[in-house]
């Protein structure tokens, strides 16, 4: 099966700081580098799982592929198309078949809209449906996603958390779209209420035959919902593969570490050696020279510290960016 | 058994809001002993932090405690004059809140903010101004060498923002453990940081607590959290305790089924292949409930006794269910 998804070398940075007179000055202002050379694939129907901490850039590459932030260089290839050179008619067009959900289902729910509303908004913006057949649409997507008709009228106050995911849900998926970026959908849930939206989010990839870019900072989540992951730090992958072979025997030293931090409620990991990380994140600001993890890598040697390492392949599908795969490993 | 460090009996506090009384702890009874991590899990509007906010001495109208009984160290803390309160907190029982960049003051330096706690409850400072400053300065120093921040001597002098925040979350632990309290409540103390960060976190505070002899409370709603770091632990759910007991017991055969339901929700890293089983429905709002079992509209096992009124049972193995079952 070939890719629905195809990011190369995508690149997004942000100028921060400085102020106006510096910038009008020319003088050279201080960049973030949230996302630095990302390259990746989602075959169609699968699931692709981004793992990262804070900072590491995972939001901004999920919307750098959505162009809600326009990346700096690189491709991105949905379905054959170079979504990046798309002019805004052909990329309105596009983003029908693409959509997100947002992590805060308070923030991103407009609170003086109805339900109702907020469900027709894209679907009269795109000119897809109006009249009863608009109002039929929007009553079979809150029925998809667990909600009743009697919810149609109601504003986001009126609705718990994990009932508002449910809107966010209705609303990227009205369009029918084919690819789906979840942007940390249940970190902001209660334990409880997450597992929900997870079978949901499952049930609806079935039904609707969807492809997602799920992003989360929960590894037993990411594990849980992905057929492939892809480990970030610092705006950059650094192994990606098959879920199950990249959880089961993760290579690079971060993935190791990132791993062995999970707290686990049946002690698993007891008995295994512990990896713990020092220090904090590096800043995006100024990343470190060479590989961006050495000043926290515990196998780092002097070519780490002044050479970005090469990106090799365990097989055909499980990459890793490091120098001293496969040495290092057990 | 040895005395309770901290001993809670039918807390009950309830907020006046103009929906009706919001019953936010409804009866909690549990008890923390001298060394032990207490582990109290639950979600938002369990009543967890309502209940310790209640051994601090914090609810403030529209909240109050209703009745029920706060006994640190056998004294009682429920009607305690703020007086005798303030020389309390901080110095014998001290909280970290979750959220460390709103609970630090972002006008003063961390340098004046851990410093104030020490001259305020401190008793074996020397007595002169400037030896009492110097020594407190020392104190501040030494304890945040001890929570992990390096150079602490050069960053006394800066404020909250000009550290990230596993930085500011030890900072926060560093001025609650300045003066040694004999019990340290700690408030989701990593939720809001990273995996990496949380487990240096969580092993500093586990560390600080072997090396004082510190009873700690932890209040989470991750029970891998729990698993790791607690030795005994109490779920809440709608404010009222539904299961308690040791540890590694209550995770290995739960038996209130919001515990069991809680385990079968969550996915785990060692069994990615476990189907995850969501609870179904939603935690009820806390005004007028029925008499009966809180979890009942969304339990698998409800029966007809469940709408009567079910109290806490206990069991063996110093264990205690609220269940018919």
């Amino acid at each position: 099966m070939t890719a629905l998804l195809e990011v190369e070398n995508l690149v997004k940075h942000y100028e921060v700081g400085g102020g106006l007179l510096p910038r009008l000055l020319g003088h050279k202002q201080p960049r973030v580098q949230a996302v630095n050379g990302v390259s990746l694939a989602i075959r169609a129907g699968e699931t692709l799982g981004l793992i990262g901490e804070s900072g590491c850039g995972k939001s901004t590459l999920g919307r750098a592929i959505l162009r809600l932030h326009e990346p700096d260089s690189g491709t991105i290839r949905f379905a054959g198309t170079d979504v990046v050179g798309l002019d805004a008619a052909a990329m309105k067009a596009m983003r029908r078949r693409m959509q997100i959900i947002f992590q805060n289902p308070y923030a991103s729910l407009n609170p003086r809209k109805t339900v109702a509303d907020i469900l027709a908004a894209p679907l009269r913006l795109h000119g897809v449906a109006a009249g009863p057949a608009l109002r039929e649409r929007v009553m079979a997507m809150l029925a998809a996603v667990g909600l009743s008709a009697e919810h149609a009228s109601r504003y986001p106050h009126q609705f718990s958390g994990g009932q508002r995911q449910r809107i966010g849900i209705a609303r990227a998926l009205i369009l029918n779209p084919e690819f789906v970026v979840c942007d940390e959908p249940v970190s902001a849930l209660d334990v409880s209420i997450q597992a929900q939206i997870i079978d949901l989010l499952a049930r609806l990839k079935r039904d609707f035959g969807l492809t997602y870019l799920f992003i989360s900072h929960d590894i037993a989540v990411i594990g849980y919902v992905s057929d492939h992951v892809a480990v970030m730090y610092l705006g950059q992958i650094v192994e990606s593969g098959p879920a199950r072979a990249v959880l089961r025997a993760p290579q690079h030293p971060y993935t190791r570490a990132l791993m062995s931090a999970v707290p686990r409620i049946d002690r698993a990991r007891q008995g295994e050696p512990q990896i713990r990380l020092h220090g904090d994140l590096p800043s995006p600001m100024n990343p470190p020279a060479g590989c961006r993890f050495h000043p926290r890598c515990a196998f780092a040697t002097g070519i780490c510290r002044a050479t970005p390492p090469p990106l090799r392949q365990l097989d055909a599908m499980h990459s890793v960016v490091c120098h001293h795969f496969p040495e290092v490993m057990p | 058994m040895t005395e309770p460090l901290l001993a809670i009996n039918d807390l009950r506090v309830a907020f006046a809001t103009p929906h009706g009384l919001v019953r936010a702890v409804d009866g909690v009874s549990l008890d923390v002993r001298p060394g032990e991590c207490l582990g109290v899990v639950g979600e938002s509007g369990s009543g967890k932090s309502v209940t310790f906010a209640a051994v601090m001495g914090l609810i403030r109208p529209p909240g109050r405690i209703e009745s029920g009984s706060i006994r640190f160290d056998g004294r009682e803390l429920v009607g305690l004059d703020r007086v005798d309160y303030r020389s309390l907190r901080g110095r014998d029982i001290a909280m970290t809140l979750q959220d460390a960049l709103t609970s630090l003051n972002p006008a003063l330096t961390v340098g004046t903010q851990i410093t104030e706690v020490l001259l305020a409850h401190a008793e074996d400072l020397p007595s002169g101004r400037h030896a009492r400053h110097r020594e407190a300065r020392a104190r501040a120093i030494e304890m945040m060498h001890l929570v992990g921040i390096p150079a602490a001597e050069h960053r006394l002098g800066d404020y909250p923002h000009q550290f990230s925040g596993g930085m500011r979350q030890r900072m926060m632990i560093a001025i609650a453990l300045s003066c040694r309290p004999r019990l340290l409540i700690a408030d989701e103390p990593t939720t809001a940081l990273d995996v990496t960060i949380q487990a240096q976190v969580l092993e500093l505070i586990a560390g600080i607590r072997a090396t004082l002899g510190m009873s700690v409370a932890l209040i989470t709603h991750d029970l891998g959290v729990v698993a790791e770091y607690c030795d005994r632990v109490a779920v809440l759910y709608a404010g009222q305790i539904v299961e308690s007991g040791p540890t590694a017991s209550v995770i290995g055969a739960p038996r209130h089924p919001y515990t069991a339901g809680l385990l079968a929700s969550v996915p785990m890293l060692s069994n990615l292949d476990r189907r995850i089983r969501p609870i179904d429905g939603q935690v009820p709002g806390l005004v007028d409930l029925p008499p009966g079992c809180r979890f009942l509209p969304r339990c698998p096992h409800a029966a007809p006794v469940c709408v009567s009124t079910i109290a806490m049972r206990a069991l063996e193995h110093d264990r205690a269910v609220r269940c018919v079952r």
